[in-house]
């Protein structure tokens, strides 16, 4: 159900773009004024969103400490998993967002019989890897479109990417991984009676949306080629606020911006901003030094507490009699 | 320290392919999975919201009528304070990494008892009543409406997660699903939602001083006890000071040590040891508890209750602050206690006064847990060991879910148990350390009208304990947490029959070899030594 309804909201916005051309002032809303007004919304929407993840107070130190403690000089530590430094758990941290550290623990349990077992499960691991790399290089790979001069890094990005050399042009090793991953995680998304179970509308609307993008790309640079310089022309333009309507875009370009633009604006409001939490996150960015080193919680307030005094007072007969110490003379 | 019940429930373990709709928030609470109710006199007797009789079988929960209000209310401002509970709401990405890590999903097979299922259980609120989506597209974009049915639903869930952190393990943002528990209890307490099995101890530790309500006079009895065993065992006078100004060391330990068996053999480790090394110390039968049931209810009464340790060793005029075996004690004094009651500027920096080692790591908190003091000592070779003593036991630790995943204590308490025992066994890599399962029966679970769920709980550890007693003849099971003490035995009957459950600190004992003892014929629970174990 859930499945079903995001790729109909995929649809819907491939046929927008595809039939834009074809309505007087579609290809300007598509090219000019959607991209604007996504892109403001993306810039906007990510700073409100880690403003206030930022601003929000972290009381406790409360990092998971997944390895052995600095305790006594002659036991080894697990440095990163158990960072006692701020600059370890920027390791950590970092080690979790370039390589997803916590995933490759993975496993998958299995029980039959009353007896539980478990076998390694690195699957989603590679696919997590293969996607977010694929989608940084891609995202670098474009900057071909944005700047010009064409940052040096870009062709060798591309040379790389292509270095199979199948066809022409190369088939880029990103895109293939980009689309492979994608259909994993749908696939296991459908597949996996625990993840079907509690996948929401926004769980494949957002694996849709980006195999829509990644679809659209491949089928422009692969197959319906349409007119490079005219896109560098309309993106070079964007970026210099002189922007300027191609005269004849190709329906696959108009989904395809239209596709990231949907992305743009869907982002900061929905999980897929948890790019920014792997840095946020307070288990993961603290350094277990709680003992070494005073946390303060700025909100800290009193509370009620029983105290000595109060306690000796009730208790002051049965302490005498059972020769216990006493502090006040004048509780009887 | 569950009773071996009269009939046993038959458990069957099986992993189904869950049914049904999760965002329905109807529960069967169905006998033996849940707890029951607190009860109005405790609930007054720390001045909390909301006391009245209730039960959660009870059709009417009898909530306050403005109980929605509440609930939204506490939700957004622990939104404001909590940066972990506003991006654990936020981020999620349902990649199912955490779903089979909980060992209350491995035992139970409840969909629900998934951690990301869990967590959705309020994400979902969070979403319709906080997020501009939610209030926009309500169940498309993933929200629900919070109704009575929605609280049941709470108490029954967030009464099933033992807060211990396994599945933040495995979480690719680190979301831990105890801190979204520990909030979300709070919020249930708001409107007068708790279980009997935490708010009777917390009581009873606010105004008694411990959570089983022992006087200070039976306190002193309890102990004068135990050095009268020690005298039966040693032949040794053992001297157990309470409440004594001057001391060097305030010791702090979890109540059922000096109350409740196995606990009562840890108890006994630790006084020969002080009595060995003739550690300048005290007890306090006001801080006469180190374990904190506030933990499992609110930070606010974890905080009360934390609050007597500071204060008693200011006023006993301490040096520095020892503490016994306990798991959830040792979160709140490693995570949280220095934060909540300090700065401890009235302390000193901790030194072995026998090693003259320093302990940095706790330069702040200024208190060492029993086990890095401990093995300080061995490293220092301050101690004389006979672990044949210990010989008729094969041993396997289980890592207390707090210590390992809320402080990194892993390497300490086995260093003292391999030169405590020669008989010792990992259980499998993927149970222990920061992956160890929860005995199923923590964070205030384990009580006896909830056995059924604990058993399965606590399945996943008993299943890697059966596996080291069928590979190595594994018989006894050790740990360094009271609520272990007191529920492990329960879950070996059950699940690994023969398995008996011990502290690191008995282990100790029994291999401590005393300064003018006489002959040990008996180790600390009164068995008698293997033949040709006492000739050290
Ligand atoms: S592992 Fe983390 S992100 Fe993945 S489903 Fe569990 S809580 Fe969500
Ligand atoms: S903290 Fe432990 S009990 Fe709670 S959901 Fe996570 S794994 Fe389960």
């Amino acid at each position: 159900m859930n499945a079903l309804a995001a790729a109909a909201a995929v649809l819907v916005l491939m046929l927008v773009g595809a039939f834009a051309g074809a309505v007087p002032g579609g290809a300007a809303a598509v090219t000019v004024v959607i991209p604007y007004a996504a892109f403001l919304t993306l810039v906007i929407g990510v700073a409100w969103r880690v403003s206030q993840w930022a601003g929000t107070p972290v009381p406790y130190r409360i990092p998971t400490t997944c390895g052995q403690q600095r305790s006594l000089p002659w036991i080894a530590t697990a440095p990163v998993d158990n960072p006692d430094t701020g600059l370890m758990a920027a390791v950590r941290v970092a080690i979790e967002a370039l390589a997803f550290r916590s995933l490759l623990r993975n496993s998958r349990a299995h029980v039959s019989g009353n007896r539980l077992e478990f076998s390694e499960a690195r699957l989603l691991w590679l696919a997590a890897l293969a996607l977010h790399w694929s989608l940084l290089v891609i995202v670098l790979r474009h900057l071909r479109f944005a700047l010009q001069p064409v940052p040096f890094f870009v062709p060798l990005l591309e040379t790389f990417d292509g270095i199979l050399q199948i066809g022409a042009p190369a088939l880029l090793i990103t895109d293939i991984l980009v689309v492979a991953a994608l259909l994993f995680l749908l696939g296991r998304r459908l597949v996996n009676p625990l993840l079907r179970y509690l996948s929401l509308f926004t769980d494949y609307f957002a694996l849709l949306l980006l195999l829509g993008i990644a679809l659209s790309g491949i089928t422009m640079r692969y197959g319906a080629r349409v007119d490079i310089v005219s896109v560098k022309a309309l993106v070079l333009g964007l970026a210099s606020f002189r922007p300027a309507v191609p005269a004849a875009p190709s329906p696959v370009f108009l989904v395809h911006l239209l596709l990231v633009s949907a992305l743009a604006v869907y982002l900061p409001f929905s999980k897929l901003m948890h790019f920014g939490a792997v840095f946020l996150s307070p288990t993961r960015n603290l350094a277990n030094n709680s003992r070494r080193v005073r946390h303060v919680n700025p909100w800290n307030h009193p509370v009620p507490t029983h105290t000595y005094a109060e306690w000796e007072a009730e208790n002051a007969d049965v302490m005498r009699a059972a020769g216990l110490p006493l502090d006040g003379a004048d509780h009887v | 320290m569950g009773p071996i019940m009269s009939e046993k429930p038959v458990i069957d373990i099986a992993l189904k392919t869950p049914k049904g709709d999760w965002r329905d928030p109807r529960v069967d609470f169905r006998k033996g999975t849940f707890s029951y109710a607190s009860l109005p006199k405790d609930l007054s007797a720390l001045g909390l919201p909301n006391p009245r009789k209730w039960q959660p079988t009870d059709l009417d929960w009898q909530l306050p009528p403005d109980w929605k209000r509440i609930l939204l209310d506490g939700m957004k401002e622990r939104l404001e304070k909590y940066r972990s509970f506003r991006l654990f709401m936020d981020v999620c990405v349902r990649c199912g990494a955490c779903a089979d890590k909980c060992h209350f999903y491995l035992g139970s097979g409840d969909p629900k008892n998934m951690p990301f299922a869990r967590a959705e259980l309020v994400r979902s609120i969070y979403r319709r009543y906080f997020t501009l989506s939610g209030k926009l597209f309500g169940s498309l974009a993933g929200g629900r409406e919070l109704t009575e049915d929605v609280v049941k639903e709470w108490f029954y869930y967030f009464y099933q997660c033992t807060e211990c952190r396994r599945c933040s393990v495995y979480c690719p943002f680190g979301i831990d699903t105890a801190e979204i528990t520990m909030i979300v209890r709070e919020l249930l307490s708001l409107i007068g939602v708790s279980t009997h099995w935490i708010m009777e101890p917390a009581a009873k530790s606010f105004q008694v001083g411990n959570h089983l309500g022992i006087p200070p006079h039976a306190f002193k009895d309890s102990l004068e006890f135990a050095a009268d065993e020690l005298r039966d065992i040693t032949g040794l006078d053992i001297e157990i000071p309470i409440n004594r100004k001057g001391a060097e060391i305030l010791f702090v330990m979890p109540s059922a040590d000096y109350f409740a068996t196995p606990h009562y053999y840890t108890l006994l480790g630790y006084m020969m040891l002080f009595h060995e090394i003739g550690l300048d110390f005290t007890v306090s039968a006001y801080a006469s508890e180190g374990g904190n049931f506030g933990s499992f209810h609110s930070n606010d009464l974890m905080k009360s209750l934390n609050a007597k340790i500071y204060d008693e060793a200011r006023r006993l005029g301490v040096k520095w602050i020892l503490g016994g075996e306990c798991g959830h004690m040792w979160r709140v004094l490693h995570q949280y206690m220095d934060t909540m009651n300090g700065p401890a500027d009235f302390l000193e920096m901790p030194v072995s006064p026998i090693t003259g080692t320093r302990f940095e790591n706790a330069a702040s908190t200024r208190m060492v847990h029993i086990c890095e003091f401990t093995a300080d000592l061995i490293h220092h070779d301050k101690l004389k060991l006979d672990p044949s003593r210990n010989d008729p036991y094969v041993v396997t630790y289980h890592d207390s879910c707090n210590p390992s995943r809320g402080m990194g204590l892993l390497e300490e308490p086995r260093y003292v148990l391999k030169n405590a025992c020669n008989n010792f066994h990992e259980m499998p890599a993927s149970t222990i350390r920061e992956y160890t399962f929860c005995c199923g029966s923590g964070a205030g679970l384990g009580n006896d009208e909830n056995m059924e769920m604990r058993l399965r709980g606590g399945f996943p550890r008993a299943n890697a304990v059966r596996h080291v007693r069928e590979e190595h003849g594994v018989n006894l099971l050790t740990c360094i947490c009271a609520i272990d003490k007191a529920t492990l035995p329960t879950l070996m009957d059950y699940w690994v029959p023969g398995v008996q459950v011990a502290g690191v600190h008995e282990m100790l004992g029994n291999a401590l070899v005393m300064t003018g003892e006489k002959e040990r014929t008996v180790n600390l629970r009164g068995e008698p030594l293997a033949k040709g174990a006492a000739d050290a």
